[in-house]
């Protein structure tokens, strides 16, 4: 615990410099709630290892180890053509850059209408509608549940806003680039996204996280998602850092009425990357899918949390998580699923499985049920294994090489994942940073 | 089938048979827990140093920690300096034959249905009965000791055994354990001990019966079993206890060590009382039950049917240490009203190609609350290692909840591990299917529930029928058959 004492001051001055600057606004509901939340962080700090919730992951201990003395900078020297390479050219889609965490307009493109999506940069959209901003802010993400979450809403300033409103067809996805560029320093940004996504409405956000440069970056990013009645909402998180780089990734979602929501989270880079993804089912008729993929190697550590909290009836959840661990990593999984007294009728599925590829590869998985109402259908796997040796011969036996089967017969675990998403430039994209992957490591 | 309706409708109705209170004179302890009242039980059965010395590190470490939070229950603060912590029923010396034992003692086994005479006269039934916490008859004694297997109680053996006991006491649950095995050693009473010489099978199932009897008084059990290279043994354990308004506590330490190509079974039948239909009073069972696959091609085995207690908590665990060691754990756990069970297992996979297998039934009825927590962890030398896991829960009425934890830990890339768990009630096509070919309702959930736990109830001994079938008679013998 005194070792992340010092990271925890760290981030506590940093907040005083941050109140300084800001001047004239630190007046306001926005910057009452970073005062509570701060509050909350300099009480709790980061969490131990016997903090039940992060009992594989000591997340404070790791940026004692990566940011502890540095300083730390937001300067960036990316331009156009530094950018380009991590864009999704080949998809028709709202691509927004944000650098160290600052949204960077001149180098994104918005092409879809006006009238069918609203983006902003959150302190813009703040400007405007403070009293909706902050009440959205507050209302979805309570800062005592979570450290992280607390020092985020701490820092909460820059962002996304994204509203979509009743009724609208998104026809093109919106892709937001998280690009972290050490290149100058070590960096830490704490984007805050909120989405709105009214009733009947469709829409399709991609996540990406990249990194560039020599030091250490650290994300601590929130999004939350209201997801209104009738709304179809498909959510991808890709995250490719390399293997300085630390995240933080937590995804707060409410959903209302015959709402179908899908996440799908894959994370093929990042040194330690911890994502938490909470779904609340606030109504009936709701559908909500996660699927998960983690490929990992050398010493990363990758720990997916997510919750699903069924409070009402007639309502479902899916949950698929596939992870492959090669050299000396960690993978960790904890899936919770709570189906509340009034949630008859609940039909819930978990599974989450893996393949180790090193006897020094660590998994951790913790698949949880709680379940109060009686007339419901849950249940929930795990499993983990290794590569089938039956399976390579069928392939060697058909003149298929050692490295070449066993990468077909890995690929195909993972694809399973990949193969669900309906955007076929995105999962083509997908399913080529997988094969990279493969050929990289395999 | 309609002795399975009726006791299916005792299941959710009928309160605790097994109520009432033998009028012992008891020699207790003063209340309250210190070094005296360690001292005191100590002195009291003429220990020697060792094992004072031991009972006094086990109470300072006690004194450094604090009661856990993490189990899935909850109950008021116990106060630990209000209870009795020794009491032994009145004796004057020790009986040679039954016709020696207090005669209310032995109409206490008559109402528990274990007459010593028809236990004599049951083929293969060693009982080592057990009234709280001194050992008063033992019988088939002398019928084990010429194969060379020790059944005893545990301050007899303290005395007769002392090399055995002071090698193995605390190595598998070392008295730093946990709060509850660290008072357990600091202040345990008595308790079943049995040695199983190399290469030789136990003939007869051994079995113990726990009743907790004088009011106030927790019970510390301390159970040790040792199966040296080749043996095997099957032992079984049976609860019950009178009723009484206020909660009691029983911390509970067992300990198995099984050597080379040996193999332990135990099965514990537990139905101590369970509260009234308020949740008022009840027995906290906080158990720490761990055995040792210390030798290569061992294997030990847990069956366990949990049906009384207001809050169960305990995780018979299994630490795969030699090499092809195997570990079991059959539960079957029923709570009913307002009682709560958070129990499950550990498997530690240590050595190479151990295998473990874990199969956990759950019930819920009323308002209670039943949660399975089970760790397997496969140790980065386990090469081989095989896990399958399964638990499944029953809900019966919307009052009730199942919970599920299961911890999996992986440390080699050779381990195979399988967990799955699903929550369910009673289908309605199922009752319709059963409804149509005429089975009414009632039988239809009795056969539903049997069908349900039937994986885990084969494992029990035969010889346990007699026994269990009273104990269980309220709870599930109708929805086990």
């Amino acid at each position: 615990m005194s070792t992340t004492t010092d990271i925890k001051s760290s981030f506590i001055s940093q907040y005083r410099e941050f109140e300084k600057s800001l001047n004239g606004s630190a007046k306001g509901p926005l910057h009452q709630l970073r005062k509570e939340a701060m509050g909350i962080f300099e009480e709790t700090g980061f969490p131990h290892a016997k903090n039940e919730e992060y009992k594989y992951s000591n997340i404070g201990k790791a940026l004692e180890k990566q940011l502890a003395g540095q300083a730390i900078t937001q300067a960036s020297s990316l331009d156009a053509a530094g950018v380009q390479p991590f864009l999704f050219d080949e998809l028709e889609a709202n691509q927004l850059v944000f650098i160290n965490g600052q949204y960077r307009p001149e180098l994104s493109s918005l092409i879809s209408n006006n009238s069918e999506v609203v983006i902003k940069e959150l302190s813009e959209a703040y400007q405007e509608q403070p009293e909706l901003v902050a009440n959205a802010l507050s209302k979805e993400a309570n800062p005592a549940t979570d450290a992280f979450l607390a020092l985020n809403t701490a820092f909460v300033q820059h962002g996304i806003f994204l509203h979509v409103p009743d009724k609208a067809v998104v026809s093109q996805p919106i892709v937001l680039h998280f690009i972290s560029d050490s290149s100058r320093g070590t960096t830490t940004s704490q984007p805050r996204n909120l989405f709105l996504i009214g009733k009947s409405a469709q829409i399709s956000v991609v996540e990406a996280f990249h990194s560039v440069g020599e030091q250490s970056s650290f994300t601590n990013i929130v999004t939350t998602i209201d997801v209104k009645e009738n709304a179809q909402v498909d959510y991808f998180k890709l995250q490719t850092e390399q293997d300085n780089s630390l995240q933080v990734n937590t995804t707060q979602v409410q959903q209302e009425a015959n709402s179908r929501f899908t996440a799908t989270t894959i994370t093929l880079g990042g040194g330690l990357v911890r994502n938490n993804l909470n779904i609340a089912q606030n109504a009936s008729n709701i559908e909500s899918n996660m699927f998960g993929l983690y490929f990992l190697h050398g010493k990363q550590h990758v720990d997916n949390h997510t919750v699903v909290d069924h409070r009402k009836p007639h309502c479902q959840s899916n949950e698929l998580y596939k992870g492959i661990m090669d050299d000396a990593s960690t993978g960790v999984f904890n899936g919770k699923i709570f189906v509340r007294q009034e949630a008859q009728k609940t039909n819930a599925f978990q599974s989450n499985k893996n393949i180790l590829l090193s006897d020094n590869a660590t998994i951790n998985t913790k698949p949880q049920l709680e379940i109060w109402a009686d007339d419901v259908k849950c249940s929930h796997g795990a499993t983990t294994g290794q590569i089938d040796e039956e399976q390579v011969f069928y392939l060697r036996a058909r003149g298929i090489s050692e490295e070449s089967a066993r990468a077909m017969l890995l690929y195909a675990f993972a694809a399973d994942i990949i193969d669900q998403i309906s955007i076929e430039p995105l999962k083509a994209r997908f399913l080529k940073f997988l094969s990279d992957k493969l050929q990289t490591q395999i | 089938m309609s002795k399975d309706t009726e006791i299916l409708d005792e299941l959710t109705s009928s309160e605790y048979k097994y109520g009432w209170e033998s009028k012992f004179e008891a020699e207790s302890a003063p209340k309250g827990l210190n070094e005296d009242t360690v001292r005191f039980i100590s002195a009291k059965k003429n220990e020697p140093e060792w094992l004072l010395e031991w009972r006094l590190k086990a109470y300072r470490h006690w004194l450094t920690l604090t009661e856990p939070k993490w189990p899935n229950v909850k109950y008021p603060e116990v106060d630990f300096q209000d209870a009795i912590y020794y009491s032994a029923p009145k004796q004057k010396a020790k009986p040679k034959s039954l016709d020696e034992v207090d005669p209310e003692l032995r109409d206490t086994f008559k109402k528990l249905g274990i007459s010593l005479e028809e236990q004599k006269r049951l083929t293969g039934v060693a009982v080592d009965a057990v009234i709280d916490s001194v050992s008063v008859a033992t019988t088939f004694k002398e019928k084990l000791g010429e194969l060379g297997i020790i059944f005893c109680s545990f301050s007899e053996a303290v005395q007769e055994h002392p090399e055995l006991v002071k090698k193995y006491l605390g190595s598998v649950v070392p008295i730093t354990d946990n709060f509850y095995a660290t008072l357990n050693s600091a202040v345990f009473s008595d308790g079943s001990f049995c040695y199983i010489p190399k290469g030789v099978r136990c003939p007869m199932e051994l079995s113990t019966y726990f009743r907790i009897n004088a009011a106030n008084t927790g019970q510390f059990e301390r159970t040790l079993i040792i199966a040296d290279e080749g043996s095997y043994v099957s032992y079984l354990e049976g609860c019950t206890a009178p009723m009484r308004a206020e909660n009691q506590m029983h911390a509970a330490v067992v300990e198995i060590y099984a050597a080379k190509n040996a193999e332990v079974k135990y099965s514990t039948v537990q139905n101590w009382y369970p509260g009234d239909k308020q949740g008022r009073g009840g027995i906290y069972n906080f158990v720490t039950k761990r055995g040792i696959c210390a030798g290569d091609n061992s294997k030990i085995s847990w069956t366990q049917v949990e049906t009384g207690s207001a809050i169960t908590w305990k995780y018979p665990s299994c630490i795969l240490k030699g090499d092809n060691s195997v570990g079991e754990f059959y539960s079957v756990a029923v709570t009913n009203n307002y009682q709560q069970a958070d129990t499950g297992t550990k498997m530690i996979h240590i050595g190479k190609n151990t295998r473990s297998r874990i199969v956990s039934k759950g019930v819920s009825a009323g308002k209670s609350q039943n949660s399975y927590r089970g760790l397997v962890k496969i140790m980065k030398r386990a090469e081989g290692a095989r896990n399958f896991s399964q638990c499944d829960s029953l809900l019966m009425g919307d009052k009730c909840g199942a919970h599920t934890f299961p911890y999996i830990e992986i440390e080699n890339s050779t381990g195979k591990v399988e967990h799955e768990a699903t929550t369910s009630k009673i289908g309605e096509d199922q009752i319709f299917y059963c409804n149509q070919r005429g089975i009414n309702t009632e039988d239809a959930v009795a056969l539903i529930v049997n069908g349900y736990c039937k994986e885990v109830l084969n494992q029990l001994p035969m010889e346990f029928a007699v026994e269990a079938q009273k104990l269980l008679a309220l709870t599930l013998e109708g929805s086990v058959g």
